[in-house]
């Protein structure tokens, strides 16, 4: 399972991809939607982790760039701003979808799920 | 309460709702004032002084006619007296001047003459010839009074004086009213002077009395005894009286003589017997006819005309009650005085319905004029109070990501890496700081979703999620206050569609309400049920909307506490906006209206239940599917 994870707030997604290593998952992670594209050309990612609020390119204006090109790609949503209800929303919307601050062990399953395509 | 106060309009007590600035233009007590007062004074204003004016004018009028109707009976009456007295005394002048003395001194020839006086004129009683001496040398009559001496009575020395003389009425030796008319005779071509002409008559008179005078004080013998001789008759008062009572007055009115005492001389129908002093005051002297006010004895108010008969003591008295002329003035000045009260009451009634109308009027729009300017503050503060709490929020929850993520990682550390593995303690400490972390992010993400659906937005809302959220900002307080806080709401309640942040405003006002007049130790209890009877519960206190519960399922939910209860006066007006019992406690009186609206709006009803001292129940029903009038917005993620 190859990840990107993608959020403008380094110190987060640097020590989310450390953690996640510990769970035997290992990401890529970038702070920016132009880092991530680069990160996509070179390599191969089967889930990406996108933060909904970024500069300059959001996580749901990425995640479209992100399909264009790879149709196949799964996605998790992650936002500092958001309730129970938009994590309903986003499943309805048939994206996964996380609020800040995560509970690690929630964003394994989840991933988990999104791979199962569920 | 009593009926004004049921009739008072609200305006009357209350101030209105504006501020200081323009607080004088929307003085609703003092426009209305004002208005009544304007419009009252240019309505009645011109009325009265026209009615007063009217009034003035016709009694005027009505009085100066009475004036000069009585003034013109006095001056014909006194006119056919003067006409009577003169035919007599001309009579008599010619009698005197057509007989010589040795003539008239002869009883044959007086009885002729006495006669064909009685049948040419009437009226005479007797006739006699007094000689200078007074004494009565000749009668002819019904008494015996040949011989008498007159030389002292106070009519002969007048007659002596002026040469002719009309006696008052008197009752005499006849106990019969009558009066005398006496001529004195000059024998010709002693002091020869015409004696037709008065005041040359008047002129010998004084000189008589002067030469009378002399003759007494200076005792010279100038006998004049043999000088004159007087005729004297008698008239009786009858005839005199039916000139007068012949007189046809209206008015209670009344025609006599008196003379110059006051003494009546011919009956009066109410103003004395002959020969008593009459009721009214005798009048001054005039030449002319004259009317005046005069008040009589019994304290009425007369119209007296009166005239001075020239060369006697008479005055002739026309007399008219004053009320009884006036008494067709006084029904004109009823009907006037009715017709001015009438049309002031229908006048003053107008103007204070249609002023209390209009400035009613005015206080309720200004009402929900300020009652719409207070919900957009309202809404504005909620707004900005909102943005403020996202923006916090969102700031809180990125640090308290990366916190999360490094105490994550720092108990990952312990977890997966053998070298702590054991250290309990560690992971422990790891535990509480995210503990604490998920803590203040479930703080953020109330704040959030507050801040959220302050717009107005139709979603699916959860019931019971909508409940524990409100509770969930007022947890703390009732943990404070340990009021105990019952939540039944059955977990198969569909969903209901509404605006979650409106729902929200209902019930925290209701909430809060709840709390406030609970002490400590109360208990507060939701409930909510479906009710699709809508119409059954429509009675009592609540206002709903007609027409909505026919076709769409409702839920009533219940807030009741074990507060302090309503008084039912204040009952009646609790959702009525600005009524507060709280005013000094800084309550706006505008909660309970808003959540009216807003349940309103949402096409729902509320009702109110309360027992003072024991506690009050608020029942809001409202529909699952809710309609609101504005454009509808279903909320979407966005």
């Amino acid at each position: 399972m190859r990840i990107l994870l993608v959020d403008d707030e380094t110190d987060y997604v640097e020590t989310l991809a450390e953690r996640l290593s510990f769970r035997g998952i290992e990401a890529q992670w970038a702070s920016s939607g132009q880092e991530a594209m680069q990160y996509l050309e070179t390599n191969q990612y089967d889930l990406a982790v996108l933060d909904v609020k970024m500069p300059k390119i959001g996580g749901i204006e990425l995640k479209k760039q992100i399909q264009k090109k790879y149709p196949d790609m799964k996605f998790i949503y992650l936002t500092g701003h958001g309730s129970e209800d938009d994590y309903q929303k986003g499943v309805a919307d048939s994206v996964h979808y996380l609020i800040k601050p995560v509970n690690i062990e929630k964003l394994v399953e989840m991933m988990k799920n999104a791979m199962e395509g569920r | 309460m009593s009926i004004v106060q049921y009739f008072k309009p609200a305006f009357l007590e209350h101030p209105s709702s504006e501020n200081k600035i323009y607080r004088h233009a929307f003085n609703f007590r003092k426009i209305w004032k004002m208005t009544v007062i304007i419009t009252a004074a240019v309505a009645l204003i011109p009325l009265v002084s026209i009615t007063a004016i009217d009034y003035n004018v016709t009694r005027t009028a009505l009085e100066s006619d009475i004036l000069l109707r009585v003034g013109r009976v006095a001056s014909n009456t006194k006119r056919s007296i003067d006409f009577f007295l003169a035919k007599h005394k001309s009579v008599l002048d010619f009698l005197v001047h057509d007989n010589t003395f040795d003539d008239l001194n002869s009883l044959t020839r007086l009885t002729n003459i006495l006669n064909h006086l009685r049948s040419g004129f009437g009226g005479f009683v007797d006739i006699g010839i007094i000689n200078s001496k007074g004494i009565q040398s000749v009668y002819v009559g019904d008494y015996q009074l040949e011989g008498k001496d007159y030389s002292t009575q106070p009519w002969f020395q007048k007659v002596v004086e002026k040469g002719m003389y009309i006696s008052d009425v008197v009752l005499g030796f006849r106990e019969k009213p009558h009066f005398v008319i006496a001529v004195k005779r000059v024998y010709p071509g002693k002091t020869f002077k015409s004696e037709n002409v008065v005041e040359q008559e008047n002129a010998v008179a004084q000189e008589n009395a002067v030469a009378q005078e002399n003759a007494v004080t200076s005792e010279n013998i100038v006998e004049p005894e043999n000088n004159f001789y007087v005729l004297r008759a008698t008239i009786d008062t009858e005839h005199f009286n039916e000139l007068l009572s012949n007189l046809e007055l209206s008015g209670m009115g009344d025609a006599f003589i008196i003379n110059r005492e006051g003494t009546i001389q011919t009956p009066s129908r109410m103003h004395g017997d002959i020969l008593t002093k009459t009721d009214i005051p005798v009048p001054d002297y005039s030449i002319h006819t004259e009317v005046r006010e005069e008040t009589d004895g019994k304290g009425n108010i007369n119209m007296v005309g009166y005239a001075y008969i020239p060369d006697t003591d008479f005055i002739l008295m026309i007399v008219k009650n004053k009320a009884e002329l006036m008494k067709s003035w006084y029904s004109t000045r009823s009907i006037l005085i009715i017709f001015l009260v009438v049309s002031i009451t229908i006048i003053l009634g107008v103007i204070l319905s249609l002023t209390t109308y209009l400035v009613n009027n005015m206080y309720i729009a200004d009402k929900k004029r300020a009652m719409a300017m207070h919900r957009i503050g309202y809404d504005n503060k909620m707004a900005t109070i909102g943005r403020l709490a996202a923006g916090v929020a969102h700031e809180i929850n990125n640090p308290l990501a990366v916190i999360n993520e490094k105490a994550g990682l720092i108990k990952d550390m312990f977890t997966y890496q053998n070298k702590y593995e054991k250290d309990a303690k560690l992971i422990g400490l790891a535990d509480s700081v995210i503990s604490s972390v998920q803590r203040c992010g479930s703080i953020t993400h109330r704040l959030l979703n507050f801040a959220r659906h302050l717009e107005v937005c139709i979603q699916s809302v959860n019931i019971k999620n909508l409940i524990q959220d409100v509770l969930g900002f007022l947890g703390k307080e009732a943990e404070y206050r340990s009021i105990k806080i019952v939540v039944d709401i059955p977990d198969n309640l569909p969903e209901m569609m509404c605006d979650r942040g409106k729902m929200q405003q209902i019930f925290l006002n209701l909430v809060n309400n709840a709390f406030a007049a609970m002490s400590s130790g109360g208990t507060l209890k939701i409930e909510a049920k479906d009710k699709n009877e809508g119409k059954d519960g429509s009675r009592g206190k609540e206002k709903k909307n007609k027409g909505k519960e026919q076709d769409s399922e409702f839920c009533t939910i219940t807030v009741s506490d074990t507060g302090c209860g309503i008084r039912p006066a204040d009952l009646e007006m609790i959702f009525e906006p600005f009524y507060t019992t709280k005013s000094s406690q800084g309550g706006t009186g505008l909660g309970l209206s808003i959540t009216y609206g807003l349940v309103n709006e949402a096409g729902g009803y509320i009702k109110v239940e309360s027992e003072v001292g024991k506690g009050t129940r608020f029942m809001v029903t409202l529909p699952y599917k809710q309609k609101t009038g504005q454009e509808e917005k279903i909320c979407e993620y966005s």
